[in-house]
C-alpha cells in the first residue's frame, strides 16, 4: 500500500459518495420523500450527456444538456405525481420505486441495451507505476464546489432561508407568505438536477447503460443513512468516513471488500448513532455550549 | 369603506366537530379588537379560520371587502394580513434575521419594509440579529413573531394568545407596544387572548367567545370592569 495511492483512492471515493447521495439528500433532507428512483435519475443525465455528445455537442454542453433534461423530468414528475405522496412515505416510496423501474425499461425499449460511448477526456496523471485519470481526480473539486454552492444556496439566499423556513413548519411559513407549494417543488428540481449532474460528471467514466442507476444506489442510500437530518454537513461527513474506509479496504482486500466494509459501517452507524453522524454533532456541540 | 376583517356566519370544524359556530365580527381600518374566551372556546381556531390554515365549513370572510373563500394563507398574507401563531413558533434553528427575512412575504403592495420600526420597537430583536431563534427565552421569541409579522407592514394583525407562558412584566411592555404602533402606523389588530391584563390593556373593544360562539361584545366603558368580563375567562 502506498500513502499517495491511498489518497487519490480516497479522492475518487469521496467524489463518488457525494455526488451519488448529494440530490437523494437534498430531496430527503428537505421534503422527507425517499426518492427510490435516485439512481434511474442519474442514469437519465448520464443518457442524456452521452446522447448529446453522440449527436455532435462538445462534452460541456452536452453535460449540461444532461442536467437540464433531468431537472425537466423531475419538475414533470414532482406536478403530476410527487406533489401527492408528500406526508405518505412508504407510499412515495413504492411510487418512486416503480418510476425507477419505467425509466430504466422506457430507455431499454427506447435505446437498446448499450449504447456509443463517451470517452474519458483529459488523459491521464501518471508516477511511477500507478497511474490516474485526471478527468476523475477533478471530480473531488467539482464536488466540494457541490457542496459548497449548496450551502451557499440554502445559507445565503433568500429562496434558501424560505426552503429552511418550510422544513421547519410549512403551515407557519405559508401563514407568512411562503408558497410552500412552490417551495417543495422547487426543492424537487434542484434534488433532480443535481442527480442529472452526477449523471452527466460520470457518462464518460462509467459505461451507460439502462441499469446503471444501481451502481450509484448503495453509496447514496449508505451515505443519506449514515449522515443523519443535516443535509450539506451529512454529506459530507459521510463521504469522508464511507471515503476512508472504502479507500482502505478496496487498497487492503479488493474493490468486493471496500463495499462490504460500507455497508457494515452503515451498520454499525445505525445501530449505534440512531440520528447519524450530524447527530453526533449536535449532540457534542450542545455538550460543549452547555459547559 | 368596507371594515378591514368582516366575519359572517364563519363555523368551522376540525374533522367533524365544530368547532366554531356561526361566528359575526367585524373590525374596522384602525381598531385593536379583542376576542375574549377561555381555553378551548376556539379563539385559535378563529385566527387560523381567517388567515387560511383552515377552511371554513360554512360563511364569508372579507377583508377590505373582498371575500377570501378560496384563496391559500400565502395568498392572504400576500395580501396584507400578518398572522402570529399560538405558542409563537419562530422558525428555531433561523436566525433572527432570517425570521424577519421569511415575514417579508407578508403585504407583497407594501411601499416599505418596517424593519427600522421593528428594531426600534423591541431593541432585543437587533442586539440578536445573528442568533437561533431557539435558543431565546419565551418573552424574546413572542418579540421575534411579532416583529416577523410587522416587517411586510400589514394592514390587519391577527395575535393569538400573545401572553401565553410570556412572563408578566413583558407582556405589558408587548402590549404597550403593539398599542403605539397601532397609533403610529395606522395598523388594525386582532387578537385572541385570555389574560385579563392584557386585553384591559390593548383592546379598544372585545367579543366573549363561549364554546365556539360570539356570546356578547363589551365596549370600552365596560371591559375595564373587572367583575363584568372575568365570567368570560378562565378563573
Amino acid at each position: 500500500m502506498n500513502a499517495l495511492n491511498l489518497l487519490f483512492q480516497f479522492a475518487d471515493n469521496f467524489a463518488f459518495v457525494v455526488l451519488a447521495a448529494v440530490g437523494l439528500a437534498v430531496i430527503f433532507g428537505m421534503m422527507g420523500v425517499i426518492n427510490l428512483g435516485h439512481g434511474e435519475f442519474i442514469m437519465i443525465g448520464a443518457y442524456g450527456t452521452t446522447l448529446s455528445a453522440n449527436a455532435g455537442a462538445p462534452l460541456p454542453v452536452a453535460m449540461a444538456i444532461g442536467v437540464l433534461v433531468t431537472a425537466v423530468m423531475g419538475l414533470i414528475l414532482e406536478r403530476t405525481i410527487i406533489h401527492r405522496l408528500y406526508d405518505r412515505l412508504f407510499d412515495s416510496m413504492v411510487a418512486t420505486w416503480a418510476l425507477g423501474l419505467i425509466l430504466t425499461q422506457g430507455m431499454r425499449i427506447l435505446f437498446g441495451n448499450s449504447i456509443p460511448q463517451v470517452s474519458t477526456p483529459l488523459g491521464n496523471i501518471a508516477y511511477g507505476e500507478f497511474s490516474y485519470s485526471t478527468y476523475r481526480v477533478l471530480l473531488l473539486p467539482v464536488a466540494l464546489l457541490v457542496l459548497g454552492g449548496l450551502y451557499v444556496l440554502f445559507t445565503r439566499t433568500e429562496f434558501g432561508i424560505r426552503a429552511r423556513a418550510t422544513i421547519q413548519d410549512p403551515d407557519t411559513a405559508r401563514a407568512l407568505g411562503v408558497d410552500t407549494d412552490r417551495m417543495y417543488t422547487a426543492t424537487f428540481v434542484i434534488g433532480s438536477a443535481l442527480a442529472g449532474l452526477t449523471g452527466a460528471l460520470y457518462a464518460p467514466t462509467l459505461t451507460v447503460v439502462p441499469g446503471m442507476g444501481s451502481s450509484f444506489l448503495v453509496e447514496a442510500f449508505v451515505a443519506v443513512v449514515v449522515g443523519g437530518p443535516s443535509v450539506l454537513l451529512g454529506t459530507t461527513l459521510s463521504g469522508g468516513l464511507l471515503g476512508t474506509i472504502d479507500a482502505v479496504f478496496t487498497n487492503l482486500f479488493g474493490t468486493f471488500y471496500g463495499q462490504i466494509a460500507m455497508l457494515l459501517t452503515a451498520i454499525v452507524v445505525i445501530r449505534v448513532l440512531s440520528d447519524g453522524l450530524t447527530g453526533l454533532v449536535e449532540t457534542v456541540r450542545n455538550r460543549v455550549e452547555g459547559e | 369603506m368596507p371594515p378591514v376583517l368582516d366575519c359572517e356566519g364563519v363555523s368551522a370544524a376540525y374533522d367533524s366537530t365544530l368547532v366554531l359556530r356561526d361566528v359575526d365580527l367585524t373590525v374596522e381600518d384602525g381598531e385593536i379588537v379583542g376576542v375574549m374566551g377561555k381555553n378551548g372556546a376556539g379563539k385559535s381556531t378563529l385566527m387560523k379560520t381567517i388567515i387560511g390554515l383552515l377552511e371554513p365549513a360554512s360563511g364569508v370572510v372579507r377583508y377590505e371587502g373582498t371575500d377570501l373563500a378560496g384563496t391559500t394563507a400565502d395568498e392572504r398574507a400576500n395580501a396584507g394580513i400578518g398572522y402570529i401563531p399560538q405558542g409563537r413558533d419562530v422558525f428555531p434553528d433561523l436566525t433572527v434575521e432570517e425570521n424577519l427575512l421569511v415575514g417579508e412575504g407578508v403585504n407583497r403592495d407594501r411601499e416599505r419594509d418596517l424593519y427600522d420600526a421593528v428594531y426600534d420597537y423591541f431593541p432585543i430583536l437587533d442586539e440578536r440579529r445573528t442568533q437561533k431563534a431557539g435558543t431565546m427565552s419565551g418573552g424574546q421569541q413572542q418579540m421575534l413573531a411579532i416583529g416577523r409579522a410587522l416587517v411586510g407592514n400589514p394592514d390587519l394583525l391577527l395575535l393569538d394568545e400573545h401572553s401565553e407562558g410570556v412572563q408578566p412584566s413583558i407582556v405589558e411592555e408587548i402590549s404597550e407596544n403593539l398599542r403605539e404602533l397601532n397609533a403610529e402606523l395606522g395598523t388594525t389588530v386582532l387578537f385572541v387572548e385570555q389574560n385579563l391584563g392584557a386585553i384591559q390593556d390593548m383592546a379598544d373593544r372585545c367579543y366573549a367567545m363561549e364554546r365556539g360562539r360570539i356570546v356578547d361584545e363589551v365596549g370600552p366603558e365596560e371591559l375595564q370592569d373587572e367583575d363584568a368580563i372575568a365570567s368570560y375567562l378562565a378563573v
